[in-house]
């Protein structure tokens, strides 16, 4: 145990000392912090208040443009030739022309502007004019708005989890958000962390040191000191990670907080709208959400945040030492780096199978491939992350947490035993076939 | 075995067998190391030396047999006891010289204050004191070797086996740590020497094994194996005729010293003393000077393994 303890401080403070270690601390969360800025900035830059001309040669819709906080309305008189000669020195963003043949050609509405007009101006406008001609023409024909507005029913669905007879109102939406994020961050520590370990192996073996080593301690005290140190380097990381960008942002926040109430909402409406476009399979999810801040923030306070959390750590721990034997092995087995491709592969291949198949577990998270891929402890760290704040019955989560356990002691045998032979074996080309014997060489 | 003998050996192994998966590499292999010698572990390359290194370190296990430490059976916790300095030196070269030392040491088990407190000593000793925060690759080849060395010998272990000590030292260094060896064996710690360099085991070695293919073919001290190489060829310098020394001594003439005496080789017939075969050359010739040929360790190791040991 002391020697362990000894090698996992070594392997901890080197790699906490190193430049790339303390850079990649702090630029991460100052790219949170740029992208939560951006948020921000586009929701505060969208509100410059637009001056719109107005030219109605129709008269129909002397009422119906009204200001709003980003647009302001001006109604024009005279031709249409003159105030298109007049846009310029009016001031104004743009002109809408009007004809006064609108009801029989609805495409012959004009918007004149110097720059680009925004297309959301554009369908702002389209969106009165349309409404307007619509009640006409309803009127017409005899119906009222009234009539039509009554005869629309507004329907939308609340999911309720029943978990142990107690009803949770849950969101999907904040579900999908957190157990991708969750899924997701194993899955890159796991490369990430995985891989370190191997280079570390490897760095002894090539460098010679690992002989005057296993002369003072035994091999698997080396690896397994090196697999927890490694390891405490990530959740560190996790946890400045955390501290940083919680203080940057509400630091931040509170430097913006008087532009801030009024504007957080549609800062939040932004970020949706951009969701939709880059993420359309989000966006169905998102669209019967009538009040979606109330909702998230109510569904997030519905998910069972210490299960959740606690299955993060038990996920990333598992995974990793699951994956960092293997990647261990490997580094022990091979003389260079560049030897290590042939056999990191299929080491690689479950891990990125799991986050490809993220998005149909995310759809479906009680269907039976989301079940298996769960139960698998080569899949089940990523999996499992993404089906927990969906809600997962108990057995189902005490059976994979039992695999993962049962999956890392096998794999951390299979590569002690590897290890133990490969870091003393040196000028050999590896095969699969001599890793398999060396599973049952005696020391 | 009684326990008299087994007090004065350090070490004792007894009839190894390690097998590879496809050769032998130790077979049979009884060594007998005594306390408060410098032992000279001999022989070519793949001889089986450095299995047997290793068996003795226990990062192997051997197939057959058994070791003795110090009167025990080997085990785990003899390992603070012992010392090795690999052929192949290895260090992590992103690492302070100071953190390093003190790293290994704390693997063989001495807590921190005491590691440092011996680190400082060597240090000074050494005068290397500048290196301690710089970086193990920033060192030449020569000074990374020295705090190699020191790592081996810091935790004052009785057992120090040292794999091709001198290479990669120049001579003012190797002299150094020469002399810290004679040091470390005036203190009463057993050194095992596995070497090709037959100069380094003529002048320090007590003991001598050589191993060859597998299998141990000599062991003893190494006065008593260079008598058993004797061949009763005697080295004669004398002046007058050559042609007087009857031809029963087989005398071969080889070129003399600046002397500027004849020089002959003779040998020494079976059923004559030295001093019989003496009296009859006094008649003979002058006798200038008489010695036996000894032979010396690189003689011994061709003419036991056929082969000049290689670097």
């Amino acid at each position: 145990m002391r020697n362990i303890l000894l090698v996992l401080q070594r392997e901890y403070l080197v790699r906490v000392k190193k430049k790339s270690f303390i850079i990649m601390t702090l630029l991460t969360p100052l790219l949170m912090l740029a992208f939560y800025g951006f948020i921000i900035w586009a929701a505060i830059g969208s509100i410059d208040t637009k001056q719109i001309d107005i030219l109605d040669e129709s008269g129909l819709f002397a009422t119906e443009f009204k200001d709003t906080e980003s647009l302001q309305f001006n109604y024009l008189m005279g031709s249409a030739d003159s105030a298109k000669a007049s846009l310029k020195s009016s001031g104004a963003d743009a002109l809408v022309v009007i004809p006064d043949n609108i009801l029989l050609y609805p495409k012959s509405l004009k918007i004149y502007a110097e720059k680009n007009v925004s297309l959301e101006l554009k369908s702002s406008i389209e969106n009165v004019i349309e409404r307007q001609i619509e009640n006409i023409k309803l009127t017409e024909a005899g119906i009222t708005r009234k009539i039509l507005e009554d005869s629309r029913v507004n329907v939308s669905s609340q999911t309720i989890s029943i978990n142990e007879g107690v009803e949770q109102a849950s969101s999907s939406v904040a579900a999908t958000i957190i157990g991708g994020i969750c899924a997701f961050l194993i899955y890159l520590t796991l490369i990430i962390y995985g891989t370190q370990v191997m280079r570390g192996v490897t760095e002894e073996k090539t460098s010679r040191i690992v002989e005057v080593i296993i002369s003072s301690i035994k091999p698997m005290h080396l690896m397994m000191g090196k697999i927890l140190g490694v390891a405490l380097v990530g959740l560190t990381q996790f946890i400045l990670w955390i501290i940083f960008t919680v203080g940057l942002i509400s630091a931040t926040s509170a430097l913006f907080a008087d532009k801030m109430p009024a504007n957080t909402e549609q800062a939040i409406q932004t970020a949706q709208e951009i969701q939709k476009q880059t993420n359309p399979a989000a966006a169905h999810l998102t669209q019967n959400v009538d009040n979606p801040i109330a909702d998230i923030t109510q569904a997030i306070d519905g998910l069972n945040i210490p299960l959740i959390i606690g299955a993060f750590l038990f996920y990333f721990l598992g995974g990793y030492l699951l994956y960092s034997a293997l990647f261990g092995a490997i580094g022990a087995a091979v003389d260079n780096d560049s030897d290590t491709q042939q056999f990191v592969f299929p080491i690689m291949m479950p891990i990125i199978f799991s986050i490809a198949i993220a998005q149909f577990v995310i759809r479906e998270p009680d269907g039976s491939m989301a079940f298996w891929t769960s139960m698998f402890p080569f899949t089940s760290p990523v999996i499992m992350m993404i089906r927990i704040p969906f809600g997962v019955p108990v057995w189902e989560l005490v059976l994979s947490m039992t695999l993962l356990v049962v999956g890392f002691m096998t794999t951390i045998w299979m590569a002690s035993r590897i290890y133990r032979i490969g870091i003393l074996m040196y000028g050999k080309k590896i095969t699969y076939k001599e890793l398999g014997k060396w599973l049952f060489y005696k020391p | 075995m009684n326990a008299k003998t087994t007090d004065m050996n350090i070490l004792e192994t007894h009839h190894i067998v390690k097998d590879y998966a496809q050769h032998r590499a130790l077979d049979d292999v009884s060594l007998t190391i005594p306390s408060g010698s410098i032992y000279g572990l001999l022989g070519p390359n793949g001889a089986g030396k450095t299995s047997l290194i290793r068996i003795i370190n226990q990062i192997t296990a051997p197939d057959q047999g058994h070791v003795v430490f110090n009167g025990e059976p080997l085990q785990q916790k003899h390992i603070r006891q012992i010392g090795y300095l690999p052929e192949e030196r290895g260090l992590y070269k992103k690492m302070k010289v100071g953190e390093q030392l003190l790293y290994l040491a704390q693997l063989k088990g001495l807590d921190k204050k005491t590691a440092m407190e011996k680190l400082k000593s060597w240090f000074i000793k050494f005068d290397i004191k500048t290196w301690w925060d710089k970086n193990v690759a920033d060192l030449s080849k020569g000074m990374q070797q020295k705090v190699q060395f020191v790592s081996t010998v810091l935790h004052e272990p009785k057992l120090i086996i040292l794999d091709e000590p001198f290479s990669g030292f120049d001579p003012i260094n190797a002299n150094l740590i020469r002399d810290e060896i004679l040091e470390l064996k005036a203190k009463g710690s057993t050194i095992i020497f596995s070497t090709h360099r037959m100069e380094t085991v003529e002048e320090l070695c007590d003991y001598i094994a050589l191993i060859d293919k597998s299998r141990k073919i000599l062991e003893g001290p190494k006065e008593q194996i260079k008598r058993q190489f004797t061949d009763n060829t005697y080295l004669m310098e004398f002046t007058g005729d050559a042609a007087l020394i009857p031809m029963e001594y087989s005398p071969k003439l080889v070129s003399s010293a600046n002397s500027g005496y004849l020089c002959v080789n003779i040998h020494l017939p079976d059923d004559l003393t030295v001093n019989q075969m003496l009296g009859d050359m006094i008649d003979k010739v002058e006798i200038r000077s008489f010695r036996e040929n000894i032979p010396n360790m690189n003689q011994i190791f061709v003419s036991s393994v056929g082969r000049i040991p290689e670097h």
